[in-house]
């Protein structure tokens, strides 16, 4: 509990959803989808390599600053829940069945894929 | 006040230790993401650091077994879901057009402030501890709670307009 141990959470944070802004950004144009893809892609890659983290990091600074820090600010709830809620609103009703139950299914599924990856690391 | 365009925003020689080396690599970068500028990036990244830090604090105070009801990351999912929706529904609809706030508080704290891995982490380990109830009242509670959370503040923001 140093006081370098927090600023080191609160950089790697920072430096996580900068991570978050630019690929959701890249994915979100290069798409061009009308659908939250680029939160999708981020929110499914964080989910696979927390997983895996999960399964290879020792002791709790290390999970801390990797998993809580780091991809815990990578990935994102409230921007995938005002997604949903816009398209709601449009009365996307489809796609908002498809981004809350497809992000659910395949992030628990990323999750269990990261932790696979690294038993057999 | 208008972002300014993005030529403006990016100067050849802005920064005292950003080198002839790196500024194509930026430039090129950037040119995919419509509107980014390096002031952008900070607002994300000090909004960011200040929700991580909010979020880990939590988490190390409260330390659970994975048969636990998760309430550190509920809590900063309810949290960051109420003020994001309310932060977009104002800037969208009820004040003018600014810059930073966004990035800072929106895509930053709110952003920083949420996971999803870590939820779907803890999902999979109640699922592995054939904890399933619990897997299912979590999961459902933090989808329904969420989108009231962000449904809420929209209907908030939305009712003071005059």
């Amino acid at each position: 509990m140093t006081v370098l141990l927090w600023a080191a959470v609160a950089v790697i944070g920072g430096a996580g959803s900068v991570a978050r802004f630019l690929v959701d950004g890249t994915v979100s144009a290069a798409s061009g989808r009308d659908f939250p893809v680029g939160t999708l892609v981020v929110n499914l890659s964080g989910a696979v390599l927390l997983g895996l983290l999960t399964g290879l990091v020792a002791g709790p600074d290390a999970a801390l600053l990797a998993g809580t820090a780091a991809v815990g600010s990578y990935t994102t709830f409230s921007t995938w829940m005002l997604e949903s809620q816009r398209m709601a609103e449009e009365r996307q009703h489809l796609k908002v069945a498809a981004n809350i139950a497809g992000s659910l299914v395949l992030g628990v599924a990323a999750a269990e894929l990261g932790r696979l990856i690294g038993a057999h690391l | 006040m208008p972002e300014p365009p993005l030529e403006l925003a990016l100067p050849p020689a802005s920064g005292p230790s950003s080198g002839g080396t790196s500024e194509p690599a930026l430039r090129s970068r950037v040119r995919l993401i419509p509107r980014a500028d390096r002031r952008e990036i900070a607002a994300i990244f000090a909004g960011g650091a200040v929700g991580t830090l909010a979020r880990a604090a939590l988490s190390e105070a409260f330390p659970r077994p994975p048969t636990d009801w998760p309430w550190p990351v509920f809590a900063v999912n309810m949290v960051a879901a109420f003020l994001l929706g309310y932060l977009v529904t104002r800037l969208q609809e009820r004040l003018p057009l600014s810059s930073y706030r966004r990035p800072l508080l929106g895509t930053g704290l709110c952003g920083g402030l949420s996971t999803f891995s870590t939820m779907q982490v803890e999902i999979l380990e109640m699922l592995s501890a054939h904890a399933w109830a619990l897997a299912v009242g979590y999961t459902v509670a933090s989808i329904a709670g969420g989108y009231a959370m962000i449904h809420l503040a929209t209907a908030m923001v939305r009712r003071v307009r005059r």
